[in-house]
C-alpha cells in the first residue's frame, strides 16, 4: 500500500510545486520534515521508555487481569481470532483504556508492543517465510481502526487549545464530541467487519 | 473540574499501578527496566517510517496541492451546506496531526472559539485522529502489507465523524 502511494505523494507535490512556482516551500518541506521526524521521535524515546516500563509492572499485576475481565466481551467481539491468547488481550486492554482516559503518550507505545505480539502469532500460525512482508491479520486491523477512531473521555488537546483563545466555555463541546466519535467508531468498525467479510 | 480530572487521569493510573504491584510483592524496579529497554527498541524500528511518511506528507502539504483540491471540491459542500470554513481541517485532519491544530486553531481565531464554526471545528478535532500516521506508527517495523480494508474503514470513520461533528453542532446550538 504505502509502496505505492508515498511516491505518488512525491511525484505529485514536486510537480505541482513546480508549476505553480511552490517549489521554495518544497525545499523547506524537504528539511523541515526530517527535523520533524527527529524531534518526535526523541520526544518519544522517552515516553516509549517510560510507559513500556509501567506497562511491565501493570502486566505482572492482577489489576490487568481484572480489567481485562470488563474487556472482554467487547475484546472477543472485535477480535476473535485472538480470543485465546491472554496477554495480547492484556496489552490491547491497555491500550483502550489509555487512550479512553486521554493519555495518548502511554497508549502508542503500549498499542506498538500490541501490533508487535499480534504480528509473532500471525507469523506463527502462517509458518511465514522469513524477510517477507505479511498480510495484516484480521485483529491487526481491527487494532488500528480502533487507535485511529480516537475513543476518549475527555479530549484534553482541544480543550487547552479553546482556554487559550479565550473561549468563555473551553468544555462545551464535549457532549458533541462524544456522540461524533461513537458515530465515527461504530461505523468503521461496522465497515471494517463487512470488508473482512466480503474478503472471505 | 475538568481540566482537574484530566489533570488526575496520568498521575493516578501511574499510582494505581504501582501500589498494586508493591502490594503483590513484585520487583517494581526490575520491571520497569525490562519494560524501558524495550522501549527504546521499538522506538529505533519506527523511526526510519516516521522519516519517510513525514518527508512525503511535508511535500504535499507545501506544494499547493491542497488548495487545488478544495477549490475543486468548494462547490459540492456548498450544495450540500457543509461550512466550507472547515473544509482545508476536514481534508489535512487524517494526515497531518500538527498540521490539523495549526489550521483549527487559525479557523477558531477568524470565526471566533465559541462560534458555529468555532465549535465544529473544536468537535472535529476532538474526535477524530491523525489516521494516516497512527496506521504508520501501528505498522512500522512490522514488516507488513498495509491492506487496503483499514485505510478504507479508517477515512470512512473519520468522514462519519466530521459529518457528525457538522450535524451534532448545528443541533446543539
Amino acid at each position: 500500500m504505502l509502496n505505492k502511494i508515498w511516491p505518488l505523494f512525491i511525484i505529485f507535490s514536486i510537480f505541482y510545486a513546480v508549476l505553480f512556482g511552490n517549489i521554495q516551500e518544497i525545499n523547506s518541506a524537504i528539511f523541515d520534515s526530517t527535523e520533524n521526524a527527529i524531534t518526535i521521535t526523541i520526544s518519544l524515546v522517552g515516553t516509549m521508555c517510560l510507559w513500556s516500563g509501567i506497562m511491565k509492572i501493570a502486566c505482572s499485576t492482577s489489576l490487568i487481569n481484572k480489567l481485562c475481565r470488563i474487556l472482554n466481551p467487547i475484546l472477543n467481539f472485535l477480535f476473535p481470532d485472538i480470543k485465546n491468547s491472554k496477554k495480547i488481550k492484556k496489552e490491547i486492554s491497555m491500550n483502550i483504556i489509555s487512550n479512553f482516559l486521554g493519555l495518548g503518550n502511554a497508549a502508542t507505545p503500549i498499542g506498538i508492543k500490541a501490533m508487535q505480539s499480534m504480528n509473532n502469532e500471525n507469523n506463527k500460525i502462517k509458518n511465514a517465510e522469513k524477510n517477507k512482508y505479511n498480510k495484516l491479520s484480521n485483529s491487526m486491523k481491527m487494532f488500528i481502526l480502533i487507535n485511529t477512531a480516537s475513543i476518549q473521555l475527555i479530549p484534553t488537546t482541544i480543550f487547552s487549545i479553546r482556554k487559550s483563545l479565550g473561549s468563555k466555555n473551553p468544555t462545551q463541546i464535549i457532549v458533541p464530541v462524544w456522540l461524533a466519535t461513537i458515530c465515527a467508531a461504530l461505523s468503521g468498525i461496522f465497515c471494517l467487519k463487512l470488508l473482512i467479510k466480503r474478503e472471505k | 473540574m475538568i481540566s482537574y480530572i484530566s489533570l488526575m487521569a496520568m498521575p493516578l493510573v501511574i499510582l494505581i499501578i504501582i501500589i498494586f504491584a508493591v502490594k503483590e510483592k513484585k520487583d517494581t524496579f526490575d520491571l520497569f527496566i525490562d519494560g524501558a529497554k524495550e522501549g527504546i527498541e521499538i522506538t529505533i524500528k519506527i523511526f526510519p517510517t516516521l522519516i519517510g511518511i513525514f518527508f512525503s506528507i511535508g511535500l504535499l502539504r507545501n506544494s499547493g496541492i491542497m488548495d487545488m483540491v478544495i477549490k475543486i471540491i468548494n462547490p459540492i459542500t456548498r450544495i450540500i451546506n457543509f461550512p466550507t470554513e472547515i473544509i482545508p481541517l476536514a481534508l489535512i485532519r487524517p494526515i497531518s496531526g500538527s498540521g490539523a491544530i495549526g489550521i483549527a486553531t487559525d479557523i477558531m481565531k477568524n470565526n471566533g472559539v465559541d462560534s458555529y464554526i468555532g465549535k465544529v471545528a473544536s468537535v472535529i478535532m476532538g474526535s477524530t485522529e491523525t489516521t494516516i500516521y497512527t496506521i504508520a506508527v501501528y505498522t512500522a517495523g512490522l514488516k507488513v502489507k498495509i491492506n487496503k480494508d483499514v485505510l478504507i474503514a479508517a477515512l470512512f470513520a473519520d468522514a462519519v465523524g466530521i459529518i457528525c461533528s457538522v450535524i451534532f453542532c448545528r443541533i446543539m446550538s
